[in-house]
């Protein structure tokens, strides 16, 4: 289960074939990408800068994904994250399952984004018009989070 | 630990809270009594300032110790590793 955190861009493509290489039990891949958006609450981003708390960063992934394991019949997981400064359009974020059937790669997939905008220490530095600011969280992503509380109810 | 032995720990803090406490660490020896995360957030909100501002109850803090998320109840011991931070932002 390849856990990063880097500066670097990432190839999705390269990185997924990588995930699956090999493995002829692999009968789906599901992949979520999260990317730079120019507008944040009104307001034009021109650039953000991505903090983590290295030591924990990492051990928060690894927890996540070995949740994911534990939770559905998947073969392998993938988390990329990348911090430092980063631009409109930029990706941010990297998660890639692997199972035999769509529907746990896609439910694990779903899974691990919400539990990492919530529990892996990261947070946003977004540069304005009207200057730096810090991002709120937002309770949405709680409430995405809070949906797989229950492991017994599907996500709607 | 010897039992008259102070209780010292490293705390961590991070993103706005770095910025408005004007550091990223210390190690902080912790007086008897202050031995779960509960008991230190209040404590640290006594030094007043930006400490009392921050770490106002209802305040949205997480806070981590050894680099698991912890709850209020979460208990701490010499040589913990504690952070504190604002909700999380990232994906």
């Amino acid at each position: 289960m390849p856990v990063r955190v880097q500066t670097e861009d990432f190839d999705a493509g390269r990185e997924l074939a990588a995930l699956r290489s090999g493995d002829c039990s692999v009968g789906a891949v599901a992949a979520f990408i999260g990317t730079v958006r120019d507008v944040n609450a009104d307001a034009s981003v021109s650039s953000m800068t991505l903090e983590h708390y290295p030591g924990m960063t990492e051990k928060a992934l690894s927890d996540i994904v070995a949740e994911a394991k534990a939770r559905w019949d998947i073969v392998d997981a993938l988390v990329i994250h990348r911090v430092g400064a980063l631009k409109p359009a930029d990706q941010i974020v990297l998660v890639g399952v692997t199972s035999a059937h769509r529907g746990e790669a896609f439910a694990a997939c779903e899974f691990i984004i919400d539990y990492l905008k919530t529990r892996a220490p990261f947070w946003k530095k977004e540069d304005t018009a009207a200057g730096a600011r810090w991002v709120d969280a937002r309770t949405s992503d709680d409430d995405a989070a809070a949906r797989w509380q229950n492991p017994a109810k599907p996500a709607t | 630990m010897r039992d008259n032995a102070g209780t010292t720990v490293s705390l961590v803090y991070l993103a706005r809270l770095r910025e408005t406490f004007g550091a990223a660490s210390e190690r902080a020896e912790i007086p008897p009594g202050v031995n779960n995360v509960g008991s230190l957030r209040a404590w640290l909100a006594t030094r007043g300032g930006a400490w009392a501002t921050e770490l106002a109850p209802g305040r949205a803090v997480r806070v981590a110790v050894n680099h698991d998320l912890a709850g209020a109840d979460t208990p701490i011991a010499d040589g913990d590793e504690v952070a504190l931070f604002p909700p999380v932002t990232g994906g």
